[in-house]
């Protein structure tokens, strides 16, 4: 591990100026997925600023049942808490889907929302990488690309987000607060993070020394919501592929029809995917599995698998298909809101 | 430039002069000789470094020791007095949870960290009802346990011997 120095943030306008003037410093929250990088070679920063002490780690509420969730709050915390359970199950299930209990115990809010690729080449500095030194060469596209985009890829990088939180939070349509040097603004996260093409080395939107203070939720939306994973063991898995939706019927006339749906794909993208395509798909028709195949094929149009991960396409149109199944009960009459184990 | 660290490890306090780069585990093991603690993968992949952190299971792998500085850190020693055996420590000798046991203080502090989350009523992600209290059946115990591995293979056991601990804590 290269040497660095350590520094403790006391306050949180401290903690970016701090970072604002040296570009060779990052911040350090839970750690789980930094000091991973510290240990590969794929961090090589000088100085490391802890932002562990700054008091972000509280769950508020905002006008309208909607929350603010500090982004040193942990992942189990925010997972456990009541107001999440009853109002966003989908965003518990998504956090509790991911990694293992004493990570999440460490994970917070704002690393889990920028940790980075989980591709191994990118993880393994002997080999050639875009994503972590621009212009060598992707070593993914021609090898081992199981874990990697059907979506949105570029030539430069065809890399997966590895986070089940940000796919829930993008559905959910939630809002991440950050404070950079020129002062606070307002990103939603299916904003949050780019697209690779030309500058696969940017993962987010954000510039050096923003730091997230904290996630909001909206009111939570009328209808059923749930956050299916599929993975390869059952437990303490990367997602291949996951889907966070929630729709909203009219049944009040003769045939039921969809009043709205929002829905967000995992493991297939640069960033968790707001399927906008299949939203459009499903608004105003009638729940049944024709439209739910009819919005996934519409959404994975553009799908363009690689060698190791064309099972993807079909696995993520049975995926979208059965949960909105489930959701609106087209499958059997009595599944319950929340049915996301495996 | 090396930085103090106060640490309470299984009840003893410790002060030292650590290096920034010095993880929860190295603290652990090579400077201050707790063995308790091991180290599997050093990437988070384990569990075998699980050690409990003001009471709460962390991979102690992940963690810069410095973060953790005042903290009162808990390895599978520390569960019980010397010489006793802590309820989990009984259990996973009464039903043969362990080959080889190297994976065994971190399933121990797992465990002892789980029951807790449990006894708080956090859902895991297999729990049907998220706002029901917990039962902690045999599937409740695979997913919260899934974070240890285990090369032996015990896991039957270990389910075993986490099952009967949580019964005989209710
Ligand atoms: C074995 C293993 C399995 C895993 N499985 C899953 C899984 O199935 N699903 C899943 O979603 N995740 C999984 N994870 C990843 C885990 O969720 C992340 O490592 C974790 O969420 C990162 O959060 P952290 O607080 O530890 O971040 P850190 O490691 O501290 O930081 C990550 C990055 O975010 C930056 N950062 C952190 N906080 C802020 C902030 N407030 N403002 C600005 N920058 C910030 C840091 O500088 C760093 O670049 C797994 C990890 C491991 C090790
Ligand atoms: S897919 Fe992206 S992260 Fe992986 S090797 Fe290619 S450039 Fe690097
Ligand atoms: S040694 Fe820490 S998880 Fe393997
Ligand atoms: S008993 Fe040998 S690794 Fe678990």
């Amino acid at each position: 591990m290269r040497p660095f120095d350590y520094e403790r943030a006391t306050d949180t306008a401290g903690a970016v100026a701090t970072l604002t003037e040296r570009p060779d410093a990052v911040f350090l929250a839970g750690g789980t997925n930094l000091v991973d990088h510290l240990k590969l070679g794929v961090a090589e920063p000088r100085l490391v600023v802890d932002i562990n002490r700054l008091d972000l780690t509280e769950i508020d509420e905002l006008d309208d049942e909607g929350l603010r969730i500090g982004a040193m709050v942990r992942n189990s915390d925010a997972a456990a808490d009541p107001r999440i359970r009853r109002r966003y199950p989908m965003l518990s299930r998504a956090l509790l889907s991911g990694a293992s209990g004493q990570l999440r115990n460490a994970a917070t809010m704002g690393g889990n929302l920028l940790q980075r690729t989980r591709c191994v080449y990118f993880q393994d500095t002997s080999t050639p990488c875009n994503k972590r030194e621009p212009d060598s060469g992707c070593s993914a596209i021609g090898g081992y690309t199981r874990y990697h985009a059907i979506l949105g890829a570029s030539p430069e990088c065809v890399a997966t987000h590895p986070s089940d939180m940000a796919v829930a939070l993008a559905a959910l349509d939630a809002t991440v607060v950050v404070l950079g040097a020129a002062g606070e603004r307002r990103i939603p996260v299916a904003e949050l993070h780019r697209l690779p093409g030309d500058h696969p080395e940017q993962d987010t939107v954000l510039d050096h020394g923003d730091l997230i203070t904290a996630l909001e939720l909206p009111p939570p939306r009328p209808g059923r919501s749930t956050y299916r994973k599929i993975r390869d063991r059952a437990s303490y898995a990367f997602a291949l592929v996951s889907v966070a939706a929630t729709v909203d019927v009219d049944t009040s006339g003769p045939t039921p029809v969809i009043r709205e749906a929002a829905i967000a794909l995992g493991g297939i993208a640069h960033k968790p995917w707001r399927a906008r395509a299949a939203e459009a798909v499903l608004r105003g028709a009638e729940p049944n599995e024709e439209t739910f195949l009819a919005a996934a094929d519409a959404e994975l149009e553009a799908a363009e698998p690689l060698e190791g991960n064309r099972f993807k396409v079909p696995m993520t149109r049975g995926a979208i298909a059965t949960v909105l199944s489930e959701l609106t009960g087209t499958d059997e009459p009595e599944t319950t809101t929340e049915d996301t184990h495996e | 430039m090396a930085h103090s660290l106060h640490l309470t490890v299984d009840g003893q306090e410790h002060k030292l002069a650590v290096d920034p780069r010095t993880t929860l585990l190295d603290a652990l093991r090579d400077r201050l000789g707790v063995m308790s603690a091991k180290k599997g993968c050093d990437h988070g992949q384990c569990g075998a470094c699980t050690v409990l952190v003001d009471g709460r299971r962390l991979n102690s792998c992940l963690a810069l020791a410095l973060t953790h500085d005042g903290s009162e850190v808990t390895t599978s020693d520390g569960l019980a007095p010397a010489g006793e055996l802590s309820t989990l420590h009984r259990t996973f000798l009464a039903q043969d949870a362990f080959q080889c046991g190297y994976c065994t203080p971190g399933q121990v502090c797992s465990a002892a960290g789980m029951l807790q989350e449990a006894a708080e009523d956090a859902p895991s992600v297999v729990t049907e009802d998220l706002e029901g209290p917990i039962e902690l059946s045999d599937a409740e115990i695979r997913e919260r346990m899934s974070g240890n591995l285990c090369r032996c293979g015990a896991y039957v056991n270990i389910v075993a011997a986490v099952s009967q601990a949580a019964e005989e804590s209710r």
